[in-house]
């Protein structure tokens, strides 16, 4: 069974879909039992850093997945969600995240060529960096659906794939059990769903 | 870098999609989950859905589709028709749609623009406008283009971007059924304006519309039609091939 966590952000009626779509038993919510139950956990997030990293921190949901994470749960984050398992951010101030990966979450403007719209609205292509667990069936070039800002750097020991927005943008992030996509797998069609289902699969 | 997208847009109503759709090898089909599937196994990059209802009834029937479609489609899903609070944000977003599209809801209340973008982020609110030449100016038109509401155009969509709209369709109602291509003067203008994705519509009638379109104004980032899919007379698969073959950066 896989927790998808409920703390009050984002939309999660297209996660839990994308699990049933492809026959994963995936629960929302936020009750410990629960999530330590759990074979894996996903972590969504839409919205602002702070406000999560808070969210995350006064309900002792972040402590809890500090627990599972360290007895080798599978973990996954998805766009916001994935820059919380980062060091810190820098989106309006600087906010201490999870820290189950090295790096840090800055902003695009700046960073990227000033003729580009920020945020990133949009399909583009994945590079793959390295091998890795969580994309071992998409291959160079597959397209994903980006909606972000902000974007992980320093991170070179997850990095797993970047994508071209003027300048490499990090994309997905592996290291042992903990996985993150900056883009929506879950509104990736079929490739997304390769992904979330190599997630489920991952031992 | 990232891809042009090519986006389909369905109108419902009463659960039924208007127009009855003579599709890509499916006869008449006027379910939207079933469409919506069809497009999205195309190559379709997003669906838009307009909710053309008046009634509760109709309005509730709307939702459940909404449900069915997200819970079989996993691309983005933008969603108009009488969203004119935030309730009605919260009442779509709920059912799997990631965006939400306010026309004559920020007309009668701009307030709501930026309420909305607060409480659900800039990227989940789009500003669509009906938009026709009036005397040599734009002007934006309310009720499903049947009220001349006297708003210039280009500044309208400038303060809706402003208060938080994370993108904006442009429906020229010049172009619009017309099928001589997309309104590219218009476009233009709005994309020199704004620094968030544009999506042209009205006008396509052939695939060299969305070559000149993408070629004409760089900026712009999607383009969006109705019955040329609907009918068969575009498949959205021939069309990804032509634009990339004329150097378009699509997602095929």
């Amino acid at each position: 069974m896989i927790a998808v966590i409920d703390y009050g952000v984002g939309n999660l009626f297209s996660i839990k879909s994308s699990f049933a779509r492809i026959g994963a038993d995936a629960v929302v919510t936020s009750d410990k039992k629960i999530i330590q139950n759990a074979d894996r956990i996903l972590l969504p997030g839409v919205g602002a850093f702070e406000d999560a990293a808070r969210k995350l921190r006064e309900s002792g949901m972040a402590d809890l997945l500090c627990e599972e994470v360290k007895k080798g749960k599978y973990l996954m984050g998805i766009c916001l969600g994935m820059q919380l398992l980062f060091e810190k951010s820098f989106e309006y101030g600087e906010h201490e995240g999870l820290g189950f990966l090295k790096g840090e979450v800055v902003p695009m403007k700046g960073y990227v060529d000033n003729n580009l719209k920020v945020p990133q609205i949009g399909w583009n292509g994945l590079h793959m960096e390295r091998d890795s667990v969580l994309l071992k069936d998409c291959k160079e070039g597959d397209c994903v659906y980006f909606v972000h800002s902000y974007f992980a750097t320093k991170c070179k020991d997850s990095v797993i794939a970047t994508t071209e927005y003027s300048r490499p943008i990090t994309a997905a992030v592996e290291k042992d059990n903990v996985f993150g996509c900056q883009f929506h797998p879950e509104k990736s069609g079929e490739v997304g769903l390769k992904i979330m289902r190599a997630f489920c699969q991952a031992k | 870098m990232i891809t042009k997208r090519i986006i389909p847009c369905l109108d419902v109503k009463d659960g039924k999609v208007v127009k009855g759709v003579n599709f890509q090898g499916l006869r008449d089909v006027d379910s939207p989950v079933k469409l919506a599937q069809a497009y999205s196994i195309g190559g379709a990059d997003e669906l838009v859905f307009y909710d053309i209802t008046a009634s509760a009834e109709g309005r509730a029937l709307f939702t459940d589709i909404l449900c069915e479609v997200a819970k079989t489609v996993f691309i983005p899903l933008t969603v108009g028709g009488g969203i004119r609070s935030t309730a009605d944000f919260e009442r779509v977003l709920s059912c799997g749609a990631d965006k939400v599209s306010i026309n004559s809801g920020a007309i009668q209340n701009p307030a709501i623009v930026g309420e909305a973008a607060k409480k659900y982020g800039d990227q989940c609110v789009v500003i669509s406008a009906d938009i026709r030449r009036v005397n040599g100016a734009f002007h934006v038109f309310a009720k499903g283009g049947r009220e001349d509401t006297g708003l210039e155009a280009i500044e309208w969509i400038k303060r809706c971007v402003g208060e938080g709209a994370g993108e904006v369709v442009v429906n020229s109602m010049d172009t619009d059924g017309v099928k001589k291509g997309f309104d590219i003067e218009l476009l233009k203008k709005v994309c020199e304006v704004v620094n968030v994705p544009v999506i042209a519509s009205g006008g396509a009638g052939c695939q060299q519309d969305f070559i000149d379109l993408f070629k004409e104004i760089p900026d712009i980032d999607a383009g969006l039609a109705a019955s040329v899919f609907h009918f068969g007379e575009i498949k959205i698969a021939d069309l990804k091939q032509t634009l990339h073959a004329n150097g378009i950066n699509v997602r095929r």
